[in-house]
């Protein structure tokens, strides 16, 4: 196996993780990705409409400074650590390519039919992605914090909050995938 | 010094992101048709893990750099606001296949549209500040 171009399973990438969150917590920090979002509001300007984005948002720099770094991090992988495709379970690929016509499993990292370019000019398409963001937004401050926060931090610190989160989290995205994308996509 | 740790922490976790295709909508919906072990893995073997060390750093009272205490706070109590949340975050988890950590990892790798779903992100983060307070909690 090339340790480089290959995917990297999971029981690699699994303690990774685990240890991106041990070292931002012995540097006096918290793991949570979804509090950017907020942040990134405030320094918009957003604390003019409610007070949920009046706070010291200077003091959230590290975050966006992480946040930096996964940019980063994203354009050194794509660019010289990967093929830029994903295998997925053939009969998933099969089913998707069936069912939805999405039929770049394999062939690229996203699919092309809702991530590349020239379909942003497609309403249907700009509505997915929109809808989609949102309710990651929205729902992640209302759950008070998302995969990072709860599913990782939350759970590590055995927090009942963080696991009715990561329930939820699980009921909406069986739902969407088994109830609602064969009326979305279909 | 301390921004250039943050940011290497950032690029360490974005290839990480990529890498294991945690940041591939194929993989989120894969995952949630139960086709692969493979993202139950990564967030398993992360938590699991994650308990170990929390509780090694509680018993022995482990502290941060520097002698502070260890960023583990416990979370307000409810039952409402975490599972309406999760449930409309996992509705737009599915649909847009990327949770908030990889959709910056997918700017640099380049795919433009990702901007949008940052976008409407964005947006439903600020209408949630909106009707914080009309929400139930």
């Amino acid at each position: 196996m090339n340790l480089i171009y290959d995917p990297w399973p999971w029981y690699v990438a699994g303690p990774l993780i685990a240890l991106t969150m041990f070292v931002l917590l012995y540097i006096g920090k918290q793991f949570g990705m979804s509090s950017n979002l907020r942040t990134m509001c405030s320094i918009g300007g957003a604390a003019k409409y409610s007070d949920f984005f009046k706070f010291d948002w200077k003091e959230q720099r590290w975050n966006l400074i992480v946040v930096l770094g996964a940019i980063i991090g994203g354009f050194i992988a794509s660019q010289f650590m990967s093929n830029n495709t994903v295998k997925i379970n053939p009969e998933v690929a099969q089913q998707l390519s069936t069912d939805y016509g999405i039929e770049s499993a394999g062939e690229a990292y996203l699919p092309t039919e809702l991530f590349a370019s020239e379909n942003l000019t497609d309403p249907f398409v700009l509505a997915v992605l929109i809808l989609g963001g949102f309710m990651v937004g929205f729902g992640a401050r209302y759950a008070g914090g998302c995969t990072s926060g709860h599913a990782i931090s939350g759970l590590s610190n055995l927090q009942l909050p963080s696991l009715i989160a990561v329930i939820g989290f699980f009921i909406g995205g069986l739902v969407m995938i088994h109830l609602l994308f064969p009326l979305i996509f279909s | 010094m301390k921004y250039l740790s943050y940011l290497t922490i950032g690029i360490f976790f974005g290839i990480i992101m990529y890498k294991s295709e945690a940041a591939s909508w194929f993989r989120i919906y894969e995952m949630f048709q139960f086709g692969s072990f493979h993202m139950y893995g990564i967030i398993g073997s992360a938590l699991v893990l994650g308990v170990i060390g929390v509780q090694i750093i509680k018993r022995n009272n482990i502290k941060a750099i520097g002698g502070k205490e260890m960023n583990l706070h416990p979370k307000t109590k409810s039952v409402a606001r975490y599972l309406i949340g999760g449930i409309i975050f996992g509705l737009g988890w599915a649909l847009a296949g990327a949770c908030p950590g990889p959709m910056y990892v997918l700017v640099g790798a380049g795919f433009p549209s990702i901007l949008v779903v940052i976008g409407g992100a964005l947006l439903g983060t600020f209408v949630y500040g909106l009707l914080k307070d009309k929400l139930p909690h």
